[in-house]
């Protein structure tokens, strides 16, 4: 009999039981700290949104025009955005882009926030680095509803869930491709800033981030294509925007609504892809030529960052 | 003076450094201590003195732990063991902050890669030291534009590094070394990335500017040649061992052991050994009164066609040439004095055989080599110089 009992705890091991037993506990002794993060994520939220939605709509869609124009430098980008922004006020789901957005924003900002000084961290020392890489894989091997699940029992229902999911599931790839841009700036280039007696926050600030400046902007792109693939499944946790669109469509089958929700994801994913992407290789146009670092960390971004397709991940997502 | 002493520097990487050290004094090799410990000994008790104003080179293969030495020279790399000594003060005992001020104000460095900062102008390259220092903007360019001015890039201040080419770059990387006027310059290979005749005119232009600007400079390379053209002094190490210190021209004419020997064989003799290491004296001198028979049957028994006339001093007053001296007889002229001509090459004591050659080549009379004051000191025969050329080493040594 005993031997029964003894076999059952080795081989069933109950690690929902004992996940449900840790969530409990920190839900009742955190709550204050989960109350306050809430409250203030909420609060930057409605910001966020207020800022993207209250000005009349022509004036917010000629900024984002202006801001593609300023990004790529070239008259195809500005374009596409008028077009298609345009498409998605016509739809009727212009609002709920914005308010998509606004979540990307904030969730963006803090993963790159939080993601960029880990970045750093562990490309100054092998052994954070080396501890932080299986961390990064867990977090971007999970499954994203998993974070959903999660950030719902934390944090309720609502906007702030949708952001804590979202910066979660997406800082991987800023931690990942800061430490790998610092690395792969020429050891030489840094030594000769200390062999002149630069601090190390001189070098820092001065040499190796300003050099590892594409590898990082690659990987804020990332970070904001995975938040937004993110964002759309928070629509099951009552976050709003084109999300609840499609979760609406997914669970009254209806494809229209499906089709319509699903295209205003394209059209903002494609747009800050761009835009971002731009924002990267801007240094390269600026001096004229082909760096090394830069080129490097553009093909290494590629291989290294996670497995998202700019374009048709957030699809496969909604 | 003794600028840079440096005394028992060692350094070894690997998992136990400390281990490394024991056994290297206990004699063991670098391929020993590998392989009992996994230890590198890169650089092995290395003692220097380098002068004030002296260019100092440290020669060496890859892996014979020139670039570490360097490097420990102002703590890129920390050493395992030994001092180092700069105008007195030891540099391996320095905080990080005192170090910092130390790289600051002394020690600057010229790297193999150019190592320039690509996101920044050239100005702003050459003026780095000068801001990690805190040196305000205006002056900082002034100074850059200066340093810029003196390797003959004043008017690219405001290129980026990737528009200039190779040895343009480097001839930033060495205004960015200038223009902190720093005492010392560490150069680590810094010509050695860039093509043939680029290196020629980079050595050229550092020639030039040490012998206006008087740095001590410690100049890394793995280039012989390179090494007998702008080293006062030059190390050669070997697996991390200093083999030999000297002049250029002391280790071509003696070289410390076989590996030396072997490494100079291949030296472009033409452009280290000087006048001083091949001249001879002349088998014989004459007086401008000596007689015009005695200088012809002299010149006849010889198979010679010209002999060097000294006045008192020992300084030249001409060669008596033997279609002239026959002709004076003819003509019944009694001494020599007024049979002088001044057909005839001249050197100084340090002038390269490369150039003897070019001399040699014009005159038939065997080249005169003088002091300061036009005294023969002694002379270069051709068939003397070409035996040198032609890596003769009796030649040499007999002189």
């Amino acid at each position: 009999m005993r031997e029964h009992y003894l076999a059952q705890a080795l081989f069933d091991l109950p690690v929902g039981d004992y996940a449900e037993a840790a969530e409990d506990w920190l839900t009742t002794t955190f709550s204050w700290l989960f109350g306050t993060i809430s409250d203030l994520v909420a609060w930057i939220v409605e910001q966020a949104e207020w800022l993207l939605t209250e000005p009349p709509v022509l004036l917010t869609l000629a900024l984002f025009v202006v801001l593609a124009a300023v990004a790529t430098r070239s008259w195809k980008l500005p374009a596409f955005t008028a077009v298609t922004f345009y498409f998605v006020y016509a739809m009727g789901i212009y609002i709920e882009m914005m308010e998509t957005l606004a979540l990307v924003a904030v969730a963006t900002v803090l993963a790159v926030a939080i993601g960029i000084p880990f970045g750093v961290w562990a490309a100054r020392s092998d052994r954070v680095s080396s501890t932080l890489k299986p961390i990064l894989d867990f977090m971007q091997t999970m499954p994203s509803f998993i974070y959903l699940l999660l950030a719902v029992v934390f944090f309720g229902i609502g906007r702030v869930p949708g952001v804590m999911s979202a910066l979660i599931f997406s800082m991987p790839p800023a931690v990942r491709l800061t430490e790998l841009g610092i690395r792969q700036v020429d050891h030489e280039v840094v030594e000769a800033a200390e062999a002149f007696g630069a601090r190390p926050r001189e070098v820092l600030t001065g040499v190796q981030l300003p050099l590892a400046r594409a590898s990082i902007m690659a990987g804020v792109n990332q970070v904001i294509m995975l938040a937004l693939s993110m964002v759309v499944i928070a629509g099951l946790g009552g976050a709003g925007g084109l999300g609840a669109l499609v979760v609406r469509a997914v669970t009254s089958m209806n494809i229209g609504l499906g089709i319509e929700g699903g295209l205003g994801v394209v059209v903002l994913a494609i747009f800050l892809d761009r835009v971002t992407a731009a924002f990267g290789r801007e240094n390269r146009s600026r001096r004229g030529g082909d760096t090394q670092v830069d080129e490097q960390s553009t093909t290494q971004a590629e291989d290294a960052g996670s497995d998202v397709d700019e374009q048709t991940r957030p699809v496969a997502a909604s | 003076m003794t600028k840079l002493h440096v005394h028992g520097l060692t350094k070894v990487f690997g998992p136990r450094p400390v281990r490394g050290v024991e056994l290297m004094k206990q004699g063991q090799s670098r391929q020993e201590i590998f392989e009992r410990t996994g230890n590198l000994l890169a650089v092995a008790d290395v003692d220097l003195d380098i002068e004030a104003g002296e260019l100092f080179v440290i020669m060496g293969l890859s892996g014979s732990g020139k670039s570490t030495v360097i490097r420990m020279l102002n703590r890129l790399i920390e050493p395992t063991e030994g001092t180092v000594e700069l105008d007195g003060e030891r540099i391996d005992q320095l905080n990080a902050a005192q170090l910092r001020r130390v790289r600051q104000r002394k020690l600057s460095m010229v790297f193999q890669h150019f190592a320039l900062f690509p996101h920044r102008t050239v100005g702003e390259n050459a003026a780095y030291g000068l801001k990690v220092q805190g040196v305000g903007e205006d002056e900082r360019r002034q100074r850059a534009v200066e340093a810029l001015d003196t390797v003959g890039l004043g008017d690219r201040v405001d290129a980026y590094p990737n528009e200039l080419s190779g040895g343009m770059q480097q001839r930033v990387g060495l205004a960015r070394g200038l223009a902190t006027k720093a005492d010392i310059l560490l150069m680590d290979e810094p010509f050695s990335a860039l093509d043939p005749l680029i290196r020629r005119d980079m050595q050229d232009l550092l020639a030039e500017l040490q012998s206006d600007l008087n740095r001590t400079i410690v100049f890394i390379t793995h280039d012989l040649n390179e090494a007998m053209r702008l080293g006062d002094r030059i190390c050669v190490l070997k697996d991390g061992h200093v083999v030999q210190v000297g002049t250029g021209p002391e280790i071509i004419d003696n070289p410390a052991n076989r590996y030396v020997a072997d490494f100079v064989s291949d030296v472009d003799r033409s452009r280290v050994l000087t006048a001083e290491q091949i001249m001879r004296k002349p088998r014989r001198t004459f007086g401008p009164d000596d007689s015009t028979r005695d200088v012809l049957d002299w010149l006849d028994d010889n198979e010679s066609n010209g002999v060097y006339v000294l006045d008192g001093d020992g300084a030249i007053l001409g060669v008596a040439r033997d279609d002239k001296v026959a002709e004076g007889l003819r003509a019944r002229v009694s001494t020599i004095r007024d049979l002088l001509i001044d057909d005839y090459a001249t050197a100084t004591h340090d002038t390269l055989l490369s150039d003897l050659a070019a001399l040699a080549a014009r005159n038939p009379v065997p080249i005169a080599v003088t002091d300061e004051e036009g005294r023969l000191l002694g002379v270069v025969p051709r068939a003397h110089l070409l035996a040198a050329l032609s890596n003769d080493e009796e030649v040499v040594a007999d002189a």
